[in-house]
């Protein structure tokens, strides 16, 4: 890996930048050869550490340090045929490498490529993909500034901060259509709008990194794969909506993206691009990291803020909104990891640009985390619109050993369960909310025939059970109370009439509580009972006690 | 001429036509016209926490219900604050806190002096069809005057609020998450051996069930008083 001293520069204007870029570039360039290996979790947890370490020392053993480089990337996407490993300039990519592939590899470099660990580049689940978030990742060195530079990193803030005037940035944000990617959508430039129109000396800019959702690890691969690409964002944000701090607030069990993190930040401060005086400019920004501690609810908005305030992370109604009174009291711009992302690309390339990727109402492209019974189990980048066929069977790889598609599971416990007849669908915000699911942060969890959506149901419910956090009445109970009736559905044991119960709960939930957490949590229920209601009514048992029929298996 | 803003807001609550002070909640405004909306956790004199959801009105063009106590009044909005799906919505509330913790009204201290057993009456709710949590939460008796009885408690965190906004010992909070949160003492100590407790009762008087109650009180006999609450708010506004 790059040494970290190498990674104080200091560049203060646009010459600085393109100096380090150069200088960057150059020093890639004396090598023939680079040796790029995954180290994000995904590959990590299948010992690419290792195996880069075994890179590192069979290339000193056979004395190329000054013809092959080996460096650590971020995720390359396809975790399921991890840990992966590219050969540059040729772009070959090796599947499932281990530390006893290491001398084969390097032999390739005279020899040609390693037949037997070759990944095919040319399968729908690269050539399917638009990367705009994802761009660097897989191809930079995360712990590099100087990689991130080099890959036009930190241009889009100089522009912004050089060429253009604050509400000349929400303008082209707005413009873009870009919308929250944790899983409202709500329009971004709408939100810097009013954040921007509050009155006050001092605002803040909160990035959520909470992600929580079961099978979600969007967040994370970004944060450890191209931290500065969000660190960029936020300054951007901080500038247009007058804000001087930012604040990050990441869940402790992603020790790695925390790592990488507070490693860029610390170097984006050396280099003057966090600080006082950005590019030499009267602009200050300032970011801090904050870690969550472990609870779910700390994603929604004012319990995040309740948490970075070092309070108990419980929820406030809303309005006011963080927009209005946030972080201590001010006003305050709370954006999703991936939106961030989305910001530095926007600004660089054009609200037009962006604009032409997606649907009418949601542009750009979108992260999703695939997982469960799916053949490529990785990180993925799809325009908006693309159908659910296209991700699950083409990019996605289909089902593993043949099995049935059944549903795929969409934005985590607040989302729902989508069934066969909406596989041609657009996924987009509006379309997957119209089959009773939600985008969330882009958690995709597919599910075969062998799957009982009773207990699918059940799992997300036990998931709020246990996630809410015990202010509101309906959330805290209600939770308990669906999960006993969905555990007595499940054993075979419920009547009609604690289904109906079931029912009425679920509507109660969904209109009483007081956040977005026990809103949404009835929404596994809702959407399995809509569309695999044979499966809840064939366990029933008669009012008074008996089975109509044998109930299911488990 | 300068358009001068009017503070003044007029509304339609349940179809009458009340006037208000922009400063003013849906709530606070409902009741000066003797619109009665129930609540629980809220009470006049400490802070809102919108937690309890009894007092979830609607308003008309509004796609979610909002909390009576601390939704401000705006200009033209339409109220209505007894529907029968919010009926509904308030009894299932009740029904779920009687299935969620021990309320036993024969043997309680506070049977007859319930707010909880009041809104049960009130809001028509007369079985409950929830499985009973049963729950084994702590019944502390340490204390020289008091005891608390977790079992009782239904979270509104009146007594939090009360001993950290007026008393000012912030003795009491929440601990644990979802249905395992319980009231504490300071850090999960035992009552009576708590350094920041005066003895000041007020957690007592303003918990609206028995959770929290004196010593020595048979079924029936603990009865609480409030009043002190709107007497030293007024006082500190005066000294304000």
């Amino acid at each position: 890996m790059v040494k970290k001293t190498s990674q104080r520069i200091s560049v203060a204007s646009l010459d600085d930048l393109v100096n380090v870029a150069g200088a960057s570039q150059e020093q890639e360039q004396q090598y023939r050869y680079h040796i790029c290996i995954c180290v994000a979790a995904g590959c990590i947890s299948q010992n690419s550490d290792a195996v880069r370490d075994a890179l590192i020392a069979e290339v000193e053993a056979r004395g190329l340090e000054d013809e092959v480089q080996v460096k650590g990337v971020g995720c390359m996407g396809l975790c399921a045929a991890g840990p992966l490993v590219r050969v540059d300039p040729d772009g070959i990519v090796y599947q499932s490498v281990t530390v006893d592939d290491v001398p084969a590899i390097l032999d390739s470099l005279e020899n040609g490529p390693v037949e037997k660990l070759i990944l095919p580049q040319d399968i729908p689940f690269f050539e399917r993909q638009q990367k705009i978030v994802l761009e660097n990742c897989g191809i930079i060195d995360p712990e590099a500034i100087t990689e991130y530079i080099a890959a036009g990193g930190y241009l889009a803030l100089h522009k912004a901060l050089t060429e253009m005037t604050p509400s000349e940035v929400i303008d082209v944000v707005t413009r873009s259509g870009l919308r929250g990617r944790g899983g409202g959508g709500y329009p971004a430039g709408l939100k810097w709008v009013t954040v921007a129109k509050a009155e006050s000396e001092t605002k803040y800019v909160i990035c959520n990194a909470d992600e929580g959702d079961p099978g979600a690890f969007m967040d994370r691969s970004v944060l450890e794969s191209d931290p500065h690409r969000v660190i960029e964002g936020m300054a951007i944000a901080g500038y247009a909506v007058g804000a001087n701090k930012g604040y990050i607030y990441v869940r402790a069990e992603y020790p790695l993206a925390v790592e990488r993190l507070e490693l860029a930040i610390k170097q984006a401060r050396w280099a003057g691009i966090l600080g006082n005086g950005v590019f030499s400019t009267t602009f200050d920004f300032a970011i801090e990291v904050r870690l969550g501690a472990g609870a779910f609810v700390c994603g929604e908005e004012t319990a995040l803020i309740a948490s970075i305030e070092g309070r108990r992370g419980v929820p406030r109604p809303r309005p006011p909104y963080p927009a209005d009174y946030g972080l201590w009291g001010q006003p305050t711009l709370i954006n999703n990891v991936e939106t961030f992302a989305n910001v530095a690309p926007i600004i660089r390339n054009g609200s037009d640009w962006f604009a032409e990727i997606g649907t009418e109402k949601s542009k750009g492209t979108k992260v999703f985390a695939l997982a469960g019974q799916i053949v490529n189990t990785g990180l993925i980048e799809v325009p908006m619109g693309i159908t659910l066929r296209e991700i699950v069977f083409d990019i996605g790889g289909g089902l593993p050993d043949g099995r049935n598609y059944k549903a795929v599971q969409t934005g985590g416990p607040s989302g729902g369960c989508v069934p066969e007849q909406f596989l041609d669908m657009p996924v987009d915000y509006e379309s997957l909310r119209e089959v009773g699911s939600f985008m969330g942060s882009g958690g995709m969890i597919v599910m075969d025939d062998s799957s009982s959506m009773v207990e699918v149901a059940r799992y997300f419910m036990e998931f709020s059970m246990t996630e809410s956090c015990g202010k509101c009445i309906p959330c805290r109970t209600g939770t308990r109370q669906m999960y006993d009736l969905l555990s007595k559905v499940v054993a075979g044991e419920a009547s009609q009439s604690e289904l109906n119960l079931l029912v009425e709960l679920g509507d109660l939930l969904q209109n009483t509580c007081l956040c977005g957490l026990g809103k949404a949590a009835p929404n596994p229920v809702v959407s399995t009972m809509q569309y695999f209601e044979d499966e809840y009514l064939e366990r029933l048992v008669d009012d008074n006690g008996s089975a109509d029929e044998p109930a299911g298996e488990s | 001429m300068a358009v001068v803003r009017s503070r003044i807001k007029t509304l339609k609550i349940d179809g009458q036509d009340v006037g208000a002070h922009e400063d003013e909640t849906i709530l606070e405004v409902a009741r000066e016209n003797g619109i009665m909306i129930p609540t629980l956790c809220q009470l006049d004199g400490l802070s809102l926490v919108g937690a309890c959801r009894l007092c979830l009105v609607e308003v008309v063009g509004w796609r979610n219900l909002v909390p009576a106590c601390t939704t401000y009044v705006e200009e033209g909005m339409e109220v209505i604050t007894n529907s029968e799906r919010l009926q509904k919505y308030r009894r299932m509330i009740i029904e779920l806190l009687f299935a969620e913790g021990n309320h036993v009204c024969a043997v309680c201290v506070s049977n007859g002096n319930c707010e909880l057993q009041w809104k049960a009456q009130k809001l028509g709710m007369d079985h409950v069809r929830f499985t009973n949590q049963n729950p084994d939460r702590r019944v502390d008796m340490t204390h020289e005057h008091f005891v608390v009885d977790a079992n009782r408690c239904i979270l509104c965190t009146r007594c939090v609020r009360v001993c950290d906004e007026i008393e000012g010992a912030h003795t009491w909070d929440i601990f644990g998450r979802g249905e395992n949160s319980t009231i504490i003492s300071d850090f999960n100590l035992p009552w009576g051996e708590s350094p920041t407790c005066s003895s000041c009762g007020k957690c007592v008087n303003v918990c609206p069930t028995g959770a929290l109650v004196e010593k020595g009180k048979a079924a029936g006999e603990m009865i609480k008083r409030t009043e002190f609450l709107a007497y030293l708010t007024k006082m500190r506004e005066v000294k304000k």
